[in-house]
């Protein structure tokens, strides 16, 4: 029993577009956050008197949230195109065994199991956290647009989510759209967090997955 | 204005009427260039006004009260300069003005009656106000007609209605929540006819008389935008023709009422401008005759021209709306924060947990994992 635990399967589960997106949102939402935050409340103090200070934030906000929708296009159309890691299936627990999958997580979340359920990709659990977390991702693409047609008034903005502005007024999107970054960290707290706590427990070089993309799964199955 | 209608029944044109007032032809050619930079046109267009307004004749023009502050008659009348007034008063050959017309009771009301009867379809209707619709209408009425009913006759028999102001283009101020008279705009309750509106609190008086000049020199009404403004008036953001914009760029702004920034004219974006949010010429025509206007004087816009201003462009004083409950300004990052600081220290409570667990049950998990057959 215990030499077939330290045989490992060598897995190919995070393609190279699912680490792309996963990096650069990584990068956007840093610089979308920061950018977003003195966007809201310009908390820096204007140094000299040739500062672009807002206007600097403003396009890299603006860049950072292009970036963000290619990223999220590009995952969108990968989890067509993609294996069956990254499959849409995953991210809504229907099937039985993704249930099964889900009670497994959270039981071991609440101490109520000791030992990690054994996932060769997402678990249930995580996979749902980034559905709802992808709808978050759609609201703030859609009312960042809004938000930005009110300058430009273009078609494209318009496409992308000016139209929201027909359904809600502009304060009202700027508040959802500031407030909802704030679930966004706690995700990313939650998700740092989990992404250890199971790299450790798991040992399948979970956290070295979203970088190389292979996961070293026990010998199961 | 008995001696306007006197002018009328004489039917002079708009030119005539104005030389009979004692206005310059020089007066008249400045009035005229302002209208075409109004209406966002050439200086070439100026000549060509004021060859339509020397041949037109004075449309009549009424004015109703409903549910309102009088706050677009005194934008109305606020003219700095007394030859503006006479030649916005003389275009506009106002008939029955509640607050500036001589007479009043019965005289009044016929006056009224007069111009719809006789006029009907050939004058212009402008209404200030919002005009109440629960309880049957009881809660504005003129001469013991409610609001409603007034509307409806003087607007509907109108060649076209010029909405002035917030409440009467979409409710304004009584129509803010919780709206207790059921108060609409006058673009709710009439149809039929073309409207105007003229959004702001209050409209501006250059916008009310570009339109009509529009309508005398080209024969048709201004074009508008999705809220029924015309586009000469309401085409532009604030934001972007704002006189401070190179400081809300360079991230120079005000941060308290009287700080070093306010003293030297920055930006006003940090105590809550709604200006970005804002669409009308504010900046570009000002207020009492190019006097100032708002932002140009120290204070923030406040979106008085956006749609329901009341409800959606408050807090003024902050950028962020507040969350419902809470009444305090700047609490949606305080909540947002406490989510992110609840969220850590959760996660740290589990891992410390664990660890806790972890070492208590250490003999446990070594015979759950043989029994799970690993």
């Amino acid at each position: 029993m215990a030499e077939a635990a330290e045989v490992r399967r060598r897995i190919y589960v995070w393609e190279f577009p699912v680490r792309l997106s996963h990096w650069v949102n990584v990068m956007a939402i840093t610089v979308l956050s920061v950018t977003g935050l003195y966007i809201g409340t310009p908390f820096l103090y204007p140094v000299s008197d040739q500062s672009f200070t807002m206007g600097w934030m403003r396009f890299l906000h603006l860049t950072a949230g292009y970036a963000f929708l290619m990223m999220i296009a590009l995952r969108v159309y990968w989890s067509f195109a993609g294996n069956k890691y990254s499959n849409w299936r995953v991210f809504v627990p229907r099937s039985k065994s993704q249930v099964q999958d889900l009670k497994e997580v959270t039981n071991y979340y609440l101490f109520k199991r000791s030992t990690p359920p054994y996932d060769e990709g997402h678990t249930a659990c995580a996979a749902f956290a980034y559905f709802l977390l992808f709808l978050i991702f759609l609201f703030q693409i859609v009312s960042g647009f809004a938000l930005f047609n009110n300058d430009s008034h273009t078609a494209v903005h318009f496409i992308l989510g000016g139209w929201l502005a027909n359904l809600m007024n502009i304060k009202t999107i700027r508040f959802w759209h500031h407030m909802l970054m704030y679930p966004i960290w706690a995700f990313v707290i939650v998700h740092i967090y989990l992404s250890l706590l199971m790299d450790s427990s798991g040992k399948n070089g979970l956290l070295g997955s979203i970088f190389g993309g292979y996961k070293f799964m026990a010998g199961r199955g | 204005m008995g001696e306007g209608k006197d002018l009328r029944d004489s039917s002079p044109t708009v030119y005539q009427a104005l030389r009979q007032r004692g206005v310059s032809r020089r007066d008249f050619m400045k009035f005229c260039s302002l209208m075409a930079a109004t209406l966002a046109l050439p200086a070439s267009f100026a000549p060509k006004i004021a060859e339509a307004l020397e041949k037109a004749k004075r449309p009549s023009l009424v004015w109703l009260e409903f549910q309102d502050c009088c706050g677009n008659t005194e934008s109305f009348l606020r003219a700095s300069n007394p030859t503006v007034v006479d030649i916005v008063l003389d275009v506009l050959s106002v008939d029955y003005h509640e607050t500036i017309m001589a007479p009043a009771g019965k005289d009044a009301e016929k006056s009224l009656q007069d111009v719809v009867k006789n006029q009907k379809g050939k004058y212009i209707c402008v209404v200030e106000g919002a005009i109440p619709t629960r309880d049957g209408g009881v809660y504005c009425c003129v001469g013991g007609r409610a609001a409603i009913d007034i509307a409806k006759e003087v607007c509907g028999n109108s060649l076209a209605t010029i909405a002035m102001g917030a409440c009467a283009w979409d409710g304004g101020i009584p129509s803010a929540n919780p709206n207790p008279t059921g108060a609409v705009g006058v673009k709710d309750v009439i149809s039929g006819v073309p409207i105007i509106n003229l959004p702001g609190c209050p409209a501006n008086v250059v916008n009310l008389t570009g339109t009509v000049v529009h309508y005398l020199t080209f024969g048709s009404l201004p074009l508008t935008d999705n809220n029924g403004a015309p586009l000469f008036g309401y085409g532009t953001r604030i934001h972007d023709a704002c006189q401070r914009r190179a400081h809300y760029d360079a991230g120079r702004y005000v941060r308290q009422w009287g700080d070093e920034g306010h003293r030297n004219g920055w930006c006003l974006y940090y105590m809550g401008c709604k200006g970005p949010e804002t669409y009308k010429n504010c900046p570009t025509a000002q207020w009492n005759d190019r006097t100032s206007w708002p932002v140009g004087a120290g204070h923030n816009c406040i979106g008085c021209a956006s749609p329901k201003f009341w409800d959606t462009m408050t807090p003024f004083y902050s950028r962020l709306a507040a969350i419902p409950g809470f009444g305090v300004e700047s609490t949606a990052d305080k909540v947002g924060l406490g989510l992110a600081i609840a969220t850590a220290a959760g996660v740290t409570a589990h891992a410390i947990a664990r660890a806790g667990r972890k070492h208590i049950r250490h003999e446990d998990e070594e015979k759950t994992a043989k029994t799970e057959g690993k």
